[in-house]
C-alpha cells in the first residue's frame, strides 16, 4: 500500500494535525512502509473467525445509573490554558 | 553508609520492619544517588525530594507504631504515564509538559496507601509509543550497562533506574513489551499481568484494549511484592476484573520439578541473535536441572503479531489521543486564528513524530471504507493468535523464550526507520493481543550487554510466572549484577 502526498493532507486534517509542508514526503514514506508491514495479514485466511473484543471475553460491566463524582470543575479548570467564569476560552467560532 | 542499593526491595522491607534502617535515611540514599548519577542517563523526568522525605518521615512514625505494611518506607520511582496529584506528569510529551495531574492513579494511591514512598517519575517514550526511549520530548535514557546504548522502551526510564540501583523498584506498563524489553535490555525483572489486574485508571491510555501496568524490580521476589499492592479490582477502570487476589508471595518457594515449559519454535527462527539463543538455552538447560520438561510447541500464527499490533494500536491511540485538544488541559499554540487552527498547532506542535505517524496510521485505519480491511481483520487475526495460545497451554504450564531479538541496540541505529524499531518487539506484542501475563528476568550477558528470558503464562498465573522466576534466580546471580558505575 502506497500513500502519496495529497493521502497524508487527507489523513492529517481528519486527525486534526498539523504537519509541516516539508515533512509529508517523509511521513508518506514512512506510514507506506507501516502499511506494508500491516498487510501481511492478508496471507491468511480469517473468514468465519470471530473479531475479538475482549482477551477474556468479558462483557462490558455496568452500573446502577447515580452520581458517583463531586463537582471538581475550579480544580479541573485550573490546569487549562485558559478559562472565564467556569468556562473553557476557545477563539470565536460564531461570527 | 551501608550499600542500600545493593538491596532488594525484600531485604529493604526486613530492615524497615526490624528498625535496622529508618524510611528517611533510605530516601536520602536514593535521592542523593539520583543526583550524583542521573544525569549521564536522564532516566528520571521530574524528582520530587521534599514530598518523598516528607513521606519518608510518615512513613518512619508509621513503622514506629507498628501501623506498617511490608512496603511502608520503601521509595519507588513511577513511569511518568501515572497521573499522580500536584506532580506534573508529562507522558513523556511536550502536549503534557506543563500537566499537574489534578488526582492520583490508582496505582499511585494503592503504593501511597502502603506506605510506599515517590521518588519521582521516570522518563519513556512519548506516550509510551517507542521501545528505545528515543521519542521522548525529554531525551533519550541511556542503558547503565552502556551508554552508547539504549535502555529499551517504553518504560525506559523505570528500567534504567532500576538496574542503576536509581530507584531498588519501579512501576511501568506494557503494550506491546514496553515493561518486558526494557526489563530485557537492561537486565531487570519485569511483569506485565493479565490484562484487567492491575488499574488502568489515571494511567495515561495508548491502546486501551493493551495497555497493562506492572512492577519493574530486581527480583521476581520483588515483583511479587509489589503486585500484592498494584494488583485488584477497580470500579473506575471498566475492564478492571473482578477476581479473588491470591498472596503472590506466598507459594514463589514452591517446587518446580515436573513444570512443562513451552518452547515455541517461532521464538527461535532466525531472526534471533545467536548470542541471546545461547544464553536462552542455557537458561533452559538450568530449568531442566531444576526438574522442569521442555516441550517444543508451535504458536503458528505468531508472525501476525506485528501487522496485527501496529493496526490495533495506531486505532485505539487515534482515539485516545483525540482528547488532545488544547483546549482544557496540556499544550495550546500560540494565537491561534480560529478553532480549527487551534485544534490542528495544538496537536501539531505538542506531539512528537512517532506519535503523529501512530495517529495518521489509526486515524487512516478507521476512516471510512478502511474499517473492516484494518480493524476488523486486525481483530479477526487477534483471535487466531489468541487461539494459538489456549491451544499450547493445554500441554504446558508455561511458555518460555527470548524477551528480545537482540540485547539493546545503539541509540540513533533504528530511529530512522519505524520498521524495523516495530520488529525489536517480535516476541512481545502477542502476550499483550491474547492479554497474557509475561515476564522478562536476567538470563545472563552479551559482549556486556543483559539478556532477559521470557516467561509467558496462562491467564490470572502471575503467582505461577513469579514462582518459575524465583527458583532461576534462587540459582543465578545475573539479577544481583549492577553495572560498574554505579556501585
Amino acid at each position: 500500500m502506497s500513500l502519496d502526498t495529497d493521502d497524508i493532507k487527507a489523513i492529517a486534517r481528519l486527525a486534526r494535525l498539523k504537519i509541516d509542508e516539508a515533512d509529508v514526503p517523509l511521513y508518506a514514506n514512512n506510514l507506506s512502509s507501516i502499511l506494508d508491514l500491516v498487510e501481511q495479514m492478508n496471507s491468511v485466511n480469517t473468514e468465519g473467525v470471530i473479531p475479538m473484543s475482549h482477551p477474556l471475553d468479558v462483557a462490558q460491566r455496568l452500573r446502577d445509573d447515580v452520581v458517583t463524582e463531586n463537582n471538581q470543575r475550579e480544580e479541573f479548570q485550573r490546569i487549562a490554558p485558559a478559562t472565564r467564569d467556569g468556562l473553557y476560552l476557545v477563539p470565536r467560532v460564531i461570527e | 553508609m551501608t550499600d542500600f542499593y545493593r538491596m532488594t526491595l525484600a531485604e529493604l522491607s526486613a530492615m524497615l520492619q526490624a528498625g535496622e534502617l529508618s524510611s528517611t535515611d533510605l530516601t536520602e540514599h536514593y535521592l542523593s544517588r539520583i543526583s550524583q548519577h542521573d544525569a549521564g542517563l536522564n532516566s528520571f523526568i521530574t524528582v520530587v525530594e521534599d514530598q518523598a522525605m516528607a513521606q519518608a518521615a510518615e512513613a518512619d512514625r508509621a513503622l514506629q507504631n507498628g501501623d506498617a505494611g511490608p512496603l511502608t518506607g520503601i521509595p519507588i520511582a513511577h513511569k511518568d504515564i501515572f497521573c499522580s496529584r500536584g506532580i506534573r506528569t508529562s507522558c513523556g510529551s511536550k502536549m503534557l509538559d506543563g500537566f499537574i495531574s489534578p488526582y492520583d492513579a490508582t496505582v499511585v494511591s494503592n503504593f501511597k496507601q502502603a506506605g510506599v514512598i515517590t521518588l519521582g517519575k521516570t522518563n519513556m517514550d512519548e506516550f509510551a509509543m517507542g521501545s528505545s526511549n528515543e521519542t521522548s520530548f525529554y531525551g533519550p535514557v541511556r542503558n547503565p550497562w552502556n551508554t552508547d546504548a539504549v535502555p529499551g522502551g517504553s518504560s525506559g526510564g523505570s528500567a534504567a533506574a532500576v538496574a542503576s540501583r536509581l530507584a531498588p523498584a519501579a512501576t511501568g506498563t506494557d503494550t506491546g513489551g514496553s515493561i518486558r524489553q526494557p526489563a530485557a535490555l537492561c537486565g531487570i525483572t519485569g511483569l506485565k499481568p493479565t490484562y484487567g489486574l492491575v488499574s488502568r485508571y489515571g494511567m495515561i491510555a495508548f491502546a486501551s484494549s493493551l495497555d497493562q501496568g506492572g512492577p519493574m524490580a530486581q527480583t521476581a521476589e520483588d515483583c511479587a511484592m509489589m503486585l500484592n499492592v498494584m494488583a485488584g479490582f477497580d470500579h473506575r477502570d471498566s475492564t478492571s476484573i473482578e477476581i479473588e487476589l491470591p498472596d503472590y508471595s506466598a507459594g514463589i518457594d514452591q517446587s518446580i520439578s515436573g513444570l512443562r515449559i513451552g518452547l515455541p519454535r517461532e521464538y527461535f527462527d532466525e531472526g534471533l541473535d545467536p548470542g541471546v539463543k545461547a544464553v536462552i538455552q542455557a537458561a533452559l538447560e538450568q530449568y531442566r536441572d531444576l526438574g522442569a520438561e521442555l516441550v517444543e510447541i508451535d504458536l503458528p500464527n505468531s508472525g501476525l503479531s506485528v501487522p496485527v499490533y501496529y493496526v490495533v494500536a495506531p486505532a485505539e491511540c487515534s482515539a485516545n489521543l483525540s482528547r488532545f485538544d488544547g483546549v482544557r488541559y496540556g499544550y495550546r499554540c500560540e494565537n491561534p486564528s480560529d478553532l480549527n487552527d487551534l485544534y490542528t498547532r495544538s496537536r501539531g506542535e505538542g506531539f512528537g513524530a512517532e506519535v503523529k505517524r501512530r495517529i495518521m496510521v489509526g486515524t487512516y485505519a478507521l476512516s471510512a471504507g478502511y474499517y473492516d480491511a484494518y480493524y476488523l481483520k486486525a481483530q479477526q487475526c487477534r483471535h487466531l493468535i489468541s487461539d494459538d495460545f489456549r491451544e499450547a497451554f493445554k500441554n504446558v504450564d508455561v511458555i518460555m523464550g527470548p524477551a528480545s531479538p537482540e540485547t539493546a541496540f545503539n541509540l540513533g541505529e533504528k530511529a530512522e526507520d519505524p520498521v524495523s524499531m516495530y520488529l525489536s518487539d517480535i516476541y512481545t506484542i502477542a502476550v499483550n493481543l491474547a492479554g497474557l501475563p509475561g515476564m522478562s528476568i536476567p538470563a545472563g550477558f552479551v559482549d556486556g550487554k543483559p539478556v532477559g528470558l521470557q516467561i509467558i503464562g496462562n491467564y490470572f498465573e502471575e503467582s505461577r510466572l513469579l514462582n518459575v522466576a524465583h527458583k532461576y534466580q534462587q540459582q543465578t546471580d545475573w539479577h544481583r549484577q549492577i553495572p560498574e558505575d554505579y556501585t
